[in-house]
């Protein structure tokens, strides 16, 4: 079933999105209980890069090597970092195999990002100058307290919940996916894509990767390709609409921008409120209520609907 | 085992029914027949046995739900004549599978809202989302707002209104009953309708398969202007009238076999 929502401040103050998407995500629980994500938006503190990344799964079992062998891995994350020339601010050990790491680098991103991934079992969940990706298995207020989430203020979120179908459970499989090697993008979705592999196959061949086999990846990659390709956020998701199959609702954010995509049967839940100084929409109206304690108007958007906030 | 919700602390079984020793609350302000809670700090199993509890207890025939608070599930199974106000909106599958009760919702309602309503009333005032009136026997559902997609899928009976206007596929699968929505309408009109009337005010996207224009009569200009009064609506726009074509297979005498051979 899966639950998503989106929260977007238009004041351009920070605001605590961790504590509120946290509250939102945990009111949808039933949607989907095998894990939680957040893709969130600050600002780095020096302006300079953050990279989530993790070296290990939640599940992955724990042998006699595991912890040298994370040792080793970080300390080759860091030292690739240093050979591109990367100036490491600091190194926040969130849990004893995901990583945040905050540095100054110009250079080329995807270079970046596949270097670190060339390390066994290394996946860059997130590298931006605002996003942030946190996800782990578990509930909103497991992955929350993990993570120290209250400590995040920014102006706008994505979250996801999620029930397994296609997919092992495991962070690979977990929402948001980073628009890799695209900063700062990131998707979360509800639904099914059905011509998943076609779409694989045709982004791989173009150069991009994918870190695992659920299909709600190819919405962050394709949005990616179309975005290098020099198309806005709002015609990515227009184009998406006649050229993923399936039934989908999803959430797609930039460091400004905030948009909502619904396909053409309509067939997955979205409620949407929007006022002068905030837009929430989230799979089920509770959530929005969980942030919002009060009376308030809200609509489903219809069918082939791709609306667009900036904050 | 035990699992938080928001605030509220909500215990679930093995088989992940939600607080299977739930207690009834006893919180309302009783005056006769008339009765009125806050559901602010209940959950929704409380909030659906206080209103039990009142109704088929307590003999009151009349009650008024404070902050409902979008939770799912409310008020449904109701079974007896009653009056219910819902001051504030309600979730998913809210008003499903009653037989009697005049139910008014100040707010807005989530998806599958009245599902195999039997009879009586639900009155929104705001919007309602997709599914509406899902598998409806009977009774009116009046939506003053706009209604999401598939409302009225497989309407088996009574009448739904739409002051605004409607989603996709409205009316898909339909067996009987009515649907009028004075607003604009979505693609898929009416598809694969059995049998049942729709009426629609504004622009129709695209219809449906064997969804087709109707004769407009008598009978249906009565329907239209009742309804309106029966709910204060003011005067009706004109409508476009549509019905099934009764073209589909389902309508042909032809066994399975025979079939094959006309394909």
């Amino acid at each position: 079933m899966c639950g998503i929502a989106g929260i977007i401040y238009r004041d351009g103050g920070l605001h605590p999105i961790g504590d509120e998407m946290t509250r939102m995500l945990q009111s949808m629980k039933h949607r989907g209980p095998d894990s939680t994500g957040y893709a969130l938006y600050g600002s780095s503190p020096n302006g300079g890069l953050v990279m989530r990344y993790k070296l290990a799964d939640a599940n992955t079992p724990r042998d006699f090597e595991f912890e040298d062998r994370l040792r080793r891995h970080r300390f080759e994350v860091e030292s690739r970092l240093a050979a591109l020339g990367a100036k490491i601010h600091e190194v926040e050990e969130e849990t004893p195999y995901a990583f945040r790491v905050s540095f100054d680098y110009d250079g080329d991103l995807k270079l970046l990002a596949d270097f670190v991934e060339d390390i066994p079992e290394a996946e860059v969940l997130s590298l931006g100058r605002a996003l942030e990706i946190v996800k782990d298995l578990g509930d909103a207020e497991t992955v929350h307290d993990q993570y120290g989430l209250s400590r995040f203020r920014g102006t706008h979120a994505i979250g996801h919940v999620r029930m397994a179908t296609e997919s092992e459970v495991d962070i690979a499989g977990a929402h948001p996916y980073w628009a890799y090697p695209y900063s700062d993008v990131a998707v979360v979705h509800n639904g099914q894509l059905t011509n998943y592999f076609m779409w694989r196959r045709r982004l791989e061949r173009a150069g991009r990767r994918f870190m695992s086999e659920c299909d709600s990846e190819i919405i962050a990659v394709y949005l990616a390709e179309e975005m290098s390709n020099g198309a806005t956020l709002e015609e990515a998701m227009h184009r998406s609409l006649d050229e993923l199959d399936g039934v989908f609702t999803y959430i797609a954010v930039t460091k400004d921008e905030l948009g909502v995509a619904k396909d053409e049967l309509a067939a997955k839940p979205l409620v949407l409120y929007e006022s002068g100084d905030l837009v929430a929409l989230a799979s089920e109206e509770i959530a929005i209520r969980a942030i919002v304690d009060r009376e308030i108007d809200t609509y489903d958007p219809y069918e082939r609907e791709v609306l667009v906030w900036q904050r | 085992m035990a699992a938080v919700a928001g605030e509220k602390r909500i215990t679930y079984d093995a088989r992940g029914l939600a607080e299977p020793l739930a207690e009834i609350p006893k919180i309302s302000e009783i005056e006769g027949e008339r009765a009125r809670f806050d559901a602010k700090d209940l959950t929704t199993r409380t909030i659906n046995l206080e209103l039990r509890w009142l109704l088929y207890e307590m003999g009151v025939k009349e009650v008024e739900v404070l902050n409902p608070g979008s939770r799912h599930s409310l008020g449904v199974g109701i079974l007896t004549r009653c009056r219910i106000r819902f001051v504030g909106s309600l979730g998913y599958f809210g008003c499903g599978l009653i037989d009697g009760p005049e139910i008014h919702v100040t707010g807005r309602v989530g998806w599958s809202a009245c599902e195999n309503m039997m009879s009586g009333v639900v009155v929104v005032d705001g919007n309602a989302g997709s599914l509406t009136g899902a598998a409806l026997r009977g009774g009116d559902v009046v939506v003053k707002g706009r209604v999401g997609a598939r409302t009225g899928i497989d309407q088996k009976g009574g009448t739904i209104l739409v002051c605004g206007s409607s989603g996709s596929m409205t009316g898909f699968m339909m067996q009987r009953g009515r649907i009028v929505v004075c607003g604009d309408v979505g693609p898929g009109l009416g598809d694969s309708m059995y049998d049942g009337t729709i009426y629609v005010g504004g622009k129709i996207k695209s219809l449906g398969i064997d969804c087709v224009p109707g004769e407009w009569t008598d009978a249906d200009t009565e329907l239209i202007e009742r309804k309106f009064r029966i709910y204060g609506l003011g005067s009706p726009p004109a409508f476009q009238k549509l019905v099934c074509g009764k073209q589909l297979y389902n309508y042909d005498s032809l066994e399975p076999a025979e079939r094959k051979l006309v394909i």
